[in-house]
């Protein structure tokens, strides 16, 4: 059976050249780069690589790369960190369309006593920046606005919201998950404090993230108990993981222009061709200011997890906004934020791809789609009252 | 991924009974749109009173079809009160068990069940008006708890909420279903502690939203599509209720009027007087 994959946003495959960098550090390269002999140093030098590979995509300094274990921790790392730097400040400043790893650590932080303004988005996902503008005081210790939202792919202006941001003397964080290695991010000019990537995301493999800190910025680890990444971050450097990442940054550099556009093109065809064969369809999503790689799309009177079920039949896999996939029993809280009515938001589908998929692929999700809406709509209660 | 039995694929697969029955004897309809899953379930009887047929339409996730699917099987060729005897257990048990976090799809099977039974012997159940809502994000009562609980042999929150869905929004109540989990347990005699006695004609959000929807469907878009309009509900809260006005009707410079004294006045007719309708430009 035919197998696609556009579930990109989620997760992504290793890149086999990753794979093959990553390999020697499971059998010869074993040393700990911290140890004062050859079988740690001939490690170390990898690990200098690598974090060179990562700050050329960022162009950034290689001193400004910290390691860490996943895109949650860098997050988690960077609001910490700050908030631990400036004790008297009591304020955060974050979206409603953020992902977990931001929103639920800040309401956590609010428990504690912390004060949070989740900025809200228009019915296409963006945000008012005078809001923003009015919800800076001298008590905000830390913004953290998200570069591209993973539901939607909905890009923010980052330049433009550091430059509010820092106008005010204000700490910026930008979790750039979704934005790394899809589109490019340049950190000499990006008026940025930290910013937060992971490994999967970019075909590394799971388990291993970075934090960008400017030079300069003031930051108190989350991790304590070893000098390592320079005081920032404590434990032994993942080294397999690091250098695979370091690889998949170097790729995604090389690969970026020519993607970028090829894969937009065939999302465009998917979303063009969805919208043309099934009726009640909408994108939800500033579709002028996307990523190149994601869809988010509804489909009235259906809901998400019967329509993932029967794409994974078909050997596709993509994900869905509705309660039912979500883990919990409330659907996409970036889709509610942005207005998306509930006959919508529980029939919403996300196509993600990457530099692994083809227009074969479009062509069978085109193929394949149609028909499992239009039988889902058939046993439809709220279907049948529609039409 | 959920981990489905090969029997509930088949089921989600092949669902057995779908369609409408043309004057049918019973009717049960469950859930809402705003919920993410919903199930209307129509029966009809033989002269002997036996179910001779039975037919759903249902939105939801696998669990949910396979469930109704599930249930239509089980149903025909008994009599109500052979039929009114099944548990959502059964349901579970039929399709060969379903992951804890879906129980709440067998629930549902159970409720159109008896509310199609109920709708035959044209007894208005009103099943919440009988107990005390608990949960007021997903307008759980006290009574349904309590029968999961008993029923299912239930013996944490995390369980309620997966039966039941109470508790699975703002966990406000998650006190109230403990001590609820207990009093079922210890089959005590004693009132479950009370904090804030609820008004009992107060409806919980979701039983407002649901009200709303069906209210905008029935009495409101027939109206606005005649004149080339429509009306989406984007959300809920407390007693705003937030539409968004599309085709003629976003343009129309009597939008505004239209709203105020129409789909205000229907809602606060037939949901609750309170109600304030928010219009949400795109």
């Amino acid at each position: 059976m035919k197998e696609v994959y556009a579930d990109n946003n989620a997760t992504t495959r290793v890149a086999p050249e990753v794979k093959e960098a990553m390999l020697p550090f499971f059998e010869d390269l074993y040393g700990n780069p911290s140890s004062m002999h050859h079988f740690g140093a001939q490690v170390e030098k990898h690990l200098i690589y690598a974090r060179e590979q990562v700050a050329s995509l960022l162009n950034a300094d290689p001193e400004e790369i910290v390691f860490t274990s996943c895109g949650t921790e860098s997050d988690n790392a960077a609001i910490h960190g700050t908030l631990a730097s400036y004790p008297e400040k009591r304020h955060i400043v974050t979206t409603k369309v953020e992902h977990n790893a931001v929103l639920h650590y800040c309401r956590h932080l609010q428990k504690n006593g912390y004060k949070v303004t989740e900025l809200a988005v228009d019915r296409l996902g963006r945000l008012n920046l005078d809001e923003l503008q009015n919800s800076l005081s001298d008590d905000t210790a830390i913004v953290s606005i998200m570069y591209a939202n993973n539901e939607t792919g909905v890009v923010f202006p980052i330049e433009q919201i550091g430059q509010i941001v820092k106008d005010r003397g204000i700490v910026f964080h930008t979790d750039a998950v979704q934005a790394g290695g899809k589109i490019p991010l340049n950190l000499s000019t990006l008026p940025v404090d930290f910013l937060s990537l992971s490994g999967h995301k970019l075909h590394a493999p799971k388990g291993v993230g970075v934090l960008y800190i400017r030079k300069g910025t003031r930051f108190s680890p989350l991790l304590i108990g070893g000098h390592q990444e320079h005081g920032r971050r404590a434990g032994t450097e993942n080294v397999p993981y690091i250098v695979g990442i370091g690889k998949a940054c170097e790729l995604a550099q090389s690969y970026m222009e020519e993607e970028r556009i090829r894969i937009g093109n065939l999302r465009d065809r998917l979303e063009i061709e969805l919208l043309k064969s099934i009726p009640k369809a909408r994108v939800n999503g500033d579709q002028g200011n996307r990523l190149p790689n994601t869809l988010n799309i509804s489909f009235e009177s259906v809901e998400g997890e019967s329509i993932l079920l029967l794409l994974s039949k078909e050997g596709i896999g993509a994900s869905s906004g509705s309660a039912c996939t979500s883990g919990s029993l409330e659907p996409s809280h970036v889709l509610r934020a942005m207005g998306v009515p509930f006959n919508a938001i529980h029939g919403s589908v996300r196509f993600s791809l990457s530099r692994y998929n083809t227009e074969g692929d479009i062509s069978y999700i085109i193929e394949k789609l149609p028909s499992i809406i239009g039988r889902l709509r058939e046993m439809s209660p709220f279907w049948s009252a529609l039409s | 991924m959920w981990n489905y039995s090969e029997k509930l694929k088949d089921h989600f697969y092949n669902p057995r009974n779908v369609g409408i029955i043309e004057n049918p004897d019973g009717v049960g309809e469950v859930g809402s749109l705003a919920c993410g899953d919903a199930l209307k379930l129509m029966i009809k009887l033989d002269e002997k009173g036996m179910i001779s047929d039975a037919k759903f339409q249902t939105f939801g996730c696998g669990s949910a079809i396979a469930s109704a699917s599930a249930l239509t099987e089980m149903i025909i060729g008994k009599t109500l009160e052979e039929a009114e005897k099944i548990t959502n257990r059964d349901i579970a048990d039929y399709l060969d068990g379903m992951p804890q976090e879906k129980m709440h799809c067998s629930v549902m099977g159970r409720e159109a069940l008896e509310a199609a039974i109920a709708n035959y012997r044209k007894v208005d159940v009103g099943k919440k008006e009988e107990g005390e809502i608990v949960c007021q994000c997903f307008g759980i009562t006290d009574t349904e708890i309590i029968r999961a609980v008993r029923e299912n042999g239930l013996t944490t929150v995390e369980q309620v909420k997966n039966y039941t869905k109470a508790g699975g929004g703002c966990e406000t109540c998650h006190p109230k279903i403990e001590a609820l989990i207990a009093l079922a347990q210890g089959e005590q005699k004693q009132e479950v502690p009370r904090e804030v006695p609820a008004p009992k004609k107060r409806l919980s959000n979701i039983q407002k939203m649901k009200l709303v929807e069906e209210t905008l469907e029935r009495e409101i878009r027939p109206a606005l599509k005649a004149d080339g309009g429509d009306i989406d509900l984007i959300d809920m809260d407390g007693n705003r209720v937030f539409v968004a006005l599309r085709g003629m009707c976003s343009s129309c410079p009597s939008s505004g009027f239209t709203l105020e004294k129409y789909v205000e006045g229907k809602l606060r007719e037939l949901v609750s007087e309170d109600i304030v309708v928010v219009e949400v430009k795109s």
